[in-house]
């Protein structure tokens, strides 16, 4: 508790984010460049499905990435709403476009995928249906933050929205094995040996630790922005002003 | 390999550079419409700084 208390202030974090923005950057554009070459170029081709798997190192990383955002999002909601942290509540509310559009990522490209793959761009199937859903909570947090002026309100409100929709992130993980439809299954887990080659795996490590990373710079970003904006009748921010003008 | 056999993806190009094309659109959105946005407030805070003591 004490330590968000001390990082939990909207000035430190300013700060320290601001400071953070330029290495989260440059990791960024590193694992990007080299995951691209690694993915398109250095892997083989899959025996089975050709040069269309790689589609893979974009569509799981962002797959991957949309659930993550979602968690940490709701996460950071609930702090805000039982500790009262502000910097809790703009975490938060920052996430939701990045998680979205993490969402619709992985939606467009499996898509794209599936239609050389599976034979149709869109089937009904669980995984596919619950990620979709998944999309729609964002969209509706967002629009319910919109919504209402009021900061805190708003936080609270939307933080609800956010902690009653984490139940979906469990049925998107688990539906490919509690109904076995179209997609498959994991490929790589936590407790077991990965089920692909490493030279699929490495590529597919680079790239989901490059949308990590993209996250992180964007979540500094927003962050200071929204930080501003609602510290703007408090001297620090008056100074910084000042300052810079 | 060839330039023309890379982007050819065997036979899958069109699927794979579209993927890719459209997840690049996506970053670069996720990167524009933030720096937009702190210009705007920063344009906007310089303003309310103007008008000393004056809100909004």
């Amino acid at each position: 508790m004490k330590f968000i208390h001390k990082y939990g202030s909207p000035k430190r974090f300013y700060a320290l984010a601001g400071r953070l923005v330029p290495w989260f950057a440059g990791i960024t554009a590193i694992l990007l460049v080299s995951g691209l070459y690694l993915g398109l170029y250095w892997a083989p081709p899959d025996y089975q499905q050709g040069d269309a798997y790689r589609i893979m190192f974009i569509h799981v990383p962002n797959a991957w990435m949309s659930m993550m955002a979602y968690t940490v999002m709701a996460v950071y909601a609930a702090i805000g709403y039982i500790w009262n942290i502000r910097l809790a509540d703009i975490l938060a509310k920052v996430t939701a476009p990045l998680g979205a559009s993490f969402t619709l990522t992985a939606l467009v490209t499996g898509s794209i995928w599936g239609e050389p793959m599976w034979g149709t761009w869109w089937v009904w199937d669980a995984r596919l249906t619950s990620e979709l859903i998944l999309f729609f909570l964002y969209i509706g947090y967002m629009a319910l933050q919109a919504s209402i002026d009021d900061d805190r309100r708003a936080a609270h409100a939307s933080a609800i929205l956010a902690i009653v929709g984490v139940v979906n992130i469990p049925i998107i993980h688990y539906s490919v094995y509690w109904w076995h439809t179209l997609h498959q299954s994991a490929s790589i887990s936590l407790t077991s040996q990965p089920k692909i080659y490493a030279t699929m795996l490495i590529p597919l490590v680079v790239m989901s630790l490059a949308f990590t990373f993209f996250y992180f710079t964007m979540l500094c970003v927003r962050a200071r922005t929204e930080i501003l904006w609602r510290e703007r009748h408090t001297d620090w921010v008056r100074k910084l002003l000042e300052a810079k003008s | 390999m060839t330039w023309s056999q890379f982007l050819a993806m065997g036979g899958f190009g069109a699927y794979v550079w579209s993927a890719y094309g459209f997840a690049a659109i996506m970053v670069a959105i996720n990167i524009a419409q933030p720096l937009m946005q702190k210009r705007k407030v920063w344009t906007r805070l310089r303003r309310n700084l103007d008008r000393a003591g004056e809100d909004e």
